[in-house]
């Protein structure tokens, strides 16, 4: 008996367009796994170590590597969202915190006009050293996908907190605390 | 012959002063605008072209591409400029390498696949076509015999429905 190959030829086609939908859903969904591993206690490396990004002011690049050694609170903001002018001078309280202890808070740009991070640096008197992710090179490694976003990490590099959200100073103080605790922490 | 020779000369240095200066001005490509590039620039937070957003950051984007046209460049220069700062994802048209390509892809598949689809089905659709037009209706059911009564009173019915139609 002879065989029609169309409705196979449907059916693998119909199955082809369903794979990639799929795939194009689960590709966009968050992904949590640095935030249930800090959940559960444990201090997973920070990704993106290796990542060079432009400052805002002046010329060069630089790595979150570079920072191994010291306390850093890596936050993700930009001039267009909110909560982030809102939680800018608790970092700038953190940073002078931190800076007695060889720290630093980290500032990243997310999708923002250089121009306009330029005023927010200098309306807010941001003091730490802000780079630019225009290209969003380091931030979907954190999963970072909204704003503000911040990281706390370790003499190691290690995340030990994480705030998806406008940052809180009593967020900070303890996360601050922990990363100086985190030196004997497997 | 001296003066025609003069006149051969002025006109050389005439056009040899005034052509370079004006080519370039007549082929100086269309000043850009912002409402030229709206619709071919995304608003790379909310995922839809500047011309239908409305958020701060489509609005700080509107401000910088305002910026570049203010600094004289070109609607190509401030699409490179803006991809250059922010990625291929920043402008409307969706990049042709990787699962983007996708986009380019999937609706010549589709296209193929459904006229392929057409191409196979058809003749059959064809070869079955005479068939039911013998069994009588659309359906295939054949008519029934109608009795000499029943067939009167149909002719009455349609007789009627033809005055009533008049």
């Amino acid at each position: 008996m002879k065989r029609n190959g169309v409705p196979i030829v449907a059916a693998v086609l119909a199955l082809a367009l369903v794979a990639l939908l799929v795939y194009g859903v689960v590709a966009r969904r968050d992904d949590t796994s640095l935030d249930d591993q800090v959940k559960r206690g444990a201090r997973p490396p920070a990704p993106g170590l290796g990542v060079a990004l432009p400052a805002l002011e002046g010329p060069g690049r630089q790595r979150l590597a570079d920072l191994k050694g010291r306390v850093v609170v890596l936050n993700f903001w930009a001039s267009w969202c909110g909560p982030c002018q809102r939680e800018a001078p608790a970092l700038e309280r953190a940073q002078k915190r931190l800076e007695r202890s060889g720290g630093t808070v980290v500032g990243v740009t997310y999708k923002d006009y250089p121009k306009r991070s330029r005023e927010f640096v200098r309306r807010y008197g941001v003091s730490y050293p802000t780079l630019q992710d225009a290209k969003l090179e380091l931030a979907p490694k954190f999963g970072t996908n909204k704003l503000p976003e911040t990281f706390v990490l370790d003499r190691r590099g290690r995340v030990v907190a994480i705030s998806r959200g406008e940052v809180s100073p009593a967020f900070l103080d303890r996360a601050i605390a922990r990363a100086d605790r985190a030196e004997d922490a497997a | 012959m001296r003066r025609a020779l003069l006149t051969i000369l002025a006109a050389l240095l005439l056009a040899g002063g005034l052509g370079p200066a004006a080519v370039p001005a007549f082929a100086a490509p269309p000043r850009a605008t912002l409402d030229d590039l709206e619709d071919e620039v995304m608003c790379d937070t909310c995922n839809v072209p500047l011309n239908i957003a409305d958020s701060p950051r489509a609005d700080q984007e509107r401000e910088e591409i305002r910026d570049l046209i203010a600094q004289g460049l070109t609607k190509d220069e401030i699409k490179a400029r803006l991809r250059d700062r922010y990625g291929p994802q920043i402008l409307a048209l969706p990049p042709s390498d990787g699962f983007s390509l996708a986009a380019y892809l999937v609706p010549v598949a589709v296209a193929v696949a459904l006229v392929a689809l057409l191409l196979a089905l058809l003749p059959r659709w064809r070869r079955r076509a005479p068939g039911a037009a013998a069994g009588g209706v659309a359906g295939g059911a054949p008519l029934p015999d109608l009795s000499p009564a029943d067939a009167a009173r149909l002719d009455e019915d349609l007789a009627r429905w033809d005055r009533g139609r008049r």
